[in-house]
């Protein structure tokens, strides 16, 4: 099949229809005819272009983003043959004259919105209509998928990808290249892609937004993994709670379905793929991919013993590439720009972009993408607003409850997954929790070991009771209740958790207490001696002056 | 291929397929386990057999960890006795203190492994379960989840022994339980009485229901028997105290059930000592049966049966032949219908 060169897409709308929009798009057709473009450039009558009346009815073309109105009968043959014959725009009928610098051109942002300084996976979030498939397409949409089958063999899309660096989204961030090269060659002939979007982190919600704003790409991300990998057949595991994003979800499936991108012959190749959507019933541990994979198989929530590894036993005993909503939705960008495109951005180690949903003490909270290696500083000066009531930073926790509990010694770190883990601190699911000096880290700990402890599936020991005893231990001291040896079994039974709970999650609920007493050891100290030092902590049921705990919307009321 | 490993600075050959575990054990190196029995999938949740091994990140469950070649293991490094007493300390802290009315005493893995490793009482102040002992209403099975560490065995050997899927895990984290079907009566959940799950749980959360307070394991003699309800042939040990049989338990080396047996041959021995029970032949007398001695009962069989075939020919003879004897048992019974009393009517209740 040939490789489309240009959309042309006529505004359809109704005041665009009673204008004769169906009748210039007949036209340019035969007019596409006689230069034998047909095959070249798609023709479509597209939604709302969301122009005002006088200039419609529109064409829009693309990848040149140029559009023309209003257009009349009449200006078609000039359209055609100057600009998709020859490739000269026609600057008399543009609607607005914008230079072709090959940047990706904006729409200015919401007032009081986040801005973003460079945006791969998020480029078309909330510019395009999630629920149009034709907006999708218009927006280079589904180019990367077309390249791939018509132009790579899977292996090639898998180098591409590979070369690219793009670490795995989800929190490990573990080489998607090498976990789709993986799964290409184990033995098998029945493979998955299985798409991991139960984002149960707390504090973390990118792929929400990211399905919301852009359902398409997580599909054709799935579909550029199925093709690599060899497999006929997509899951998404998305999380109970997430009902609009599940509905765009399906409503995009049904739309690429019906539009042949996903069934068979996709592209008029051989290569056949479907999605099927498969919602979660709200459980942290289903998010660790081993557990998603037995919960949806329809077993109790609990991780698997590794190896073997998904990639080699996964859904139903088939190879199977679990990956994050994220590390998806950088695939198109990648295979249509290429590998050194996206090592151009990011670090050295970790190249590309970096999805974060920013909350806590800062003046704007919300969804941001920068590249990697973005410090802490800029995030919280530059998209943050700065901190609230210009208070100064006390801690940021990264990567969710699972996260470090990182000081300000942290502030200039370039942020990436090798930065920080060779700090000790750690990027995993993309949330950061600005704190500032009203926040108590033993408080804070204790919120978090309650989640934990009520989340551990309890498949194993230490995770079970460990988390347990840390929460009884934080809630003594938050009540001055607890000795220096509370302190000191609180340490002990995090370290333990942390070198020998069965998986990643169990692992990693320690983190928030070994960072915590690694960083501010002092105020657990202070608590074991009966004081708060952010005055937030109850002690012995008195309420302090100034008091402000986490998940309440309480703030402080000292000036 | 051997693969050739180093456990605790001793090279060692491992088969392709073993784990780390299985190749410690066949090396005389003693790891202690909870959740691991070698006749159940391996689910590495108790943690107990953690080992070090070098270029690998934290510590490992040797249970659920393939060997593979060039592995160095070390299985008793200051952390991993650390982590060890601490998994039997969080262990502790939410389990009765109670071995001396314990059914399980002396008999008891998390007991042994608490020995081994000297893991003091721990003072606790927080959360412990308190669920109503004994509260399955099953006649065979005691049940006491405040003694139950999850290690789930009851769940798979019920599941891969027995295929009858009774247990499983309800609830999360702290308060997760192993319950019957959703909740209900091991009965209402197809229970068959097998006592599997009692025969493979590490403490005394399953006890046998009939045998409480009878006696000690160490108190008690075993004596290998093969059952005598049927023909399959299983293997069992009586537990014996001052003559009298007062528990059956399984016997792992059983050649034909391993360690299953059905709810007749691990708690139907109460026959044994039944004053009902007959135990010496009985022959009727002017229209009573009184004992007599063998030698009396077996002439007046054999003169009756001769008597039956000069009268009515040797067809008029049939045997039927029971289930519950062996295979060389209605071997015999055959040939003497053939060969001694001369007619090929045989039959047997299993032919139905």
């Amino acid at each position: 099949m040939p490789t489309l060169r240009s959309h042309i897409l006529i505004s359809g709308d109704p005041v665009s229809l009673a204008r004769g929009a169906e009748a210039i798009k007949g036209a340019v057709e035969s007019e596409l005819a006689y230069y034998a473009l047909t095959d070249e450039v798609a023709v479509a009558l597209s939604g709302n272009l969301r122009l005002a009346p006088e200039q419609l009815p529109a064409a829009v073309i693309y990848p040149d983003d140029v559009t023309y109105g209003p257009i009349t009968l009449n200006d078609v043959p000039l359209i055609v043959s100057e600009h998709l014959y020859k490739g000269r725009i026609v600057d008399a009928l543009q609607i607005t004259t914008k230079p072709l610098t090959g940047a990706i051109v904006r729409v200015p942002a919401r007032e009081g919105a986040l801005f973003a300084q460079q945006r791969v996976v998020l480029a078309r979030a909330g510019i395009i209509n999630p629920e149009s498939i034709e907006d999708y397409v218009a927006h280079d949409g589904y180019a990367a998928l077309g390249h791939a089958l018509t132009r790579m063999t899977p292996a090639q899309v898998v180098q591409e990808i590979t070369d690219a660096g793009l670490q795995g989204r989800g929190g490990a961030g573990f080489p998607v290249g090498k976990k789709l090269n993986l799964v290409a060659k184990a033995p098998g002939e029945e493979k998955f892609v299985l798409c991991n979007a139960d984002e149960s982190e707390p504090g973390t919600f990118k792929d929400r937004l990211i399905i919301e704003g852009d359902p398409h790409s997580v599909l054709e991300g799935m579909l550029l993994a199925g093709y690599a990998i060899g497999a006929r057949v997509g899951y998404i595991y998305i999380r109970g709670e997430y009902h609009l994003a599940r509905e765009r979800l399906e409503q995009a499936i049904r739309q690429a379905r019906a539009m042949g991108l996903l069934g068979e012959g996709i592209f008029a190749t051989d290569f056949t793929f479907d999605i099927h959507v498969h919602s979660g019933a709200g459980a942290y541990i289903c998010g660790e991919e081993s557990a998603l994979i037995e919960s949806f198989e329809g077993k109790r929530g609990e991780p698997r013993i590794r190896p073997p590894f998904p990639t080699t036993v996964g859904v139903w005993g088939r190879p199977t590439a679990v990956n994050n909503v994220e590390s998806l939705a950088n695939l198109p960008p990648i295979v249509k720009n290429g590998a050194s495109w996206y090592r151009s951005i990011g670090t050295a180690k970790c190249p590309g972009t970096k999805v974060y949903t920013m909350l806590g003490d800062v003046n704007v909270t919300g969804l941001i993408e920068v590249p990697m290696g973005t410090t802490l500083r800029t995030v919280i000066e530059v998209y943050g607003g700065g901190m609230k009531q210009g208070k100064p930073f006390k801690l940021a926790q990264t990567g969710g409850s699972a996260g470090a509990i990182i000081d300000a010694s942290f502030l200039d770190v370039p942020m990436d997954f090798a930065e920080l883990a060779a700090r000790g601190g750690g990027l995993g699911s993309g949330a950061l929790l600005i704190a500032g000096p009203d926040t108590c880290v033993v408080d804070l700990a204790h919120v978090l070991l309650r989640f934990f402890a009520s989340e551990s599936c309890g498949k194993c020991v230490p995770c079970r009771i460990g988390t347990t005893r840390a929460k009884e231990i934080l809630a003594r001291l938050a009540d001055a209740r607890a000795t220096l040896d509370d302190i000191h079994q609180l340490e002990r039974i995090a370290n333990n958790m942390q070198a020998a709970a069965f998986c990643g999650l169990g692992q990693a609920a320690a983190v928030p207490i070994l960072t915590g007493l690694r960083f501010f050891r002092n105020e657990f100290v202070a608590h074991a001696e009966q004081h708060c030092l952010a005055g937030v902590c109850p002690m012995r049921g008195e309420p302090p002056a100034a008091k402000r705990r986490f998940g309440r919307k309480e703030l402080a009321t000292a000036a | 291929m051997p693969i050739n490993l180093t456990i605790n600075g001793k090279p060692v050959q491992a088969r392709e397929g073993q784990t780390v575990l299985e190749v410690c054990w066949e090396n005389h190196i003693s790891l202690p386990t909870l959740c691991h029995h070698p006749d159940l999938t391996p689910v590495g949740a108790c943690r107990l057999c953690v080992v070090e091994v070098e270029k690998m990140r934290g510590l490992i469950a040797s249970c659920t960890l393939p060997a593979t070649e060039g592995m160095v293991v070390r299985t008793e490094t200051p952390k991993v006795v650390e982590e060890r007493k601490f998994i039997l300390e969080m262990l502790l802290t939410d389990h009765p203190n109670d071995c001396m009315t314990c059914e399980s005493n002396g008999d008891c893995e998390l007991q042994n492994a608490v020995y081994q490793y000297q893991v003091p009482w721990p003072e606790h102040k927080g959360a412990r379960h308190n669920y109503p002992a004994g509260a399955d209403p099953n006649p065979f099975v005691f049940t006491d989840f405040n003694k139950c560490i999850l290690c789930t065995r009851c769940v798979r050997a019920c599941a891969e022994i027995q295929g009858r899927n009774v247990w499983g895990v309800a609830f999360r984290g702290f308060n997760d339980r192993i319950v019957a079907g959703a909740d209900v009566t091991m009965l209402e959940a197809g229970c068959e009485s097998c006592g599997a799950c009692a025969a493979y749980c590490p403490t005394g959360a399953l006890t046998d229901k009939p045998s409480r307070g009878q006696a000690r394991s160490y108190q008690m003699k075993k004596v290998t028997t093969t059952c005598v309800y049927c023909g399959v042939g299983c293997q069992f040990d009586l537990n014996v105290r001052s003559g009298r049989v007062v528990k059956v338990t399984s016997n792992p080396k059983a050649p034909v059930n391993g360690m299953a047996l059905c709810v007749k041959g691990r708690y139907g021995y109460e026959f044994i000592h039944h004053p009902d029970r007959l135990t010496k032949p009985l022959v009727k007398k002017d229209g009573a049966f009184v004992e007599t001695t063998w030698e009396e009962a077996l002439s007046l069989i054999g003169k009756k049966f001769a008597q039956v075939k000069k009268e009515n020919g040797a067809d008029a003879f049939a045997t039927l032949a029971s289930a519950k004897a062996t295979n060389e048992e209605n071997y015999l019974i055959q040939k003497f219908t053939r060969v001694v009393m001369g007619t090929n009517n045989v039959d047997h209740c299993a032919r139905l």
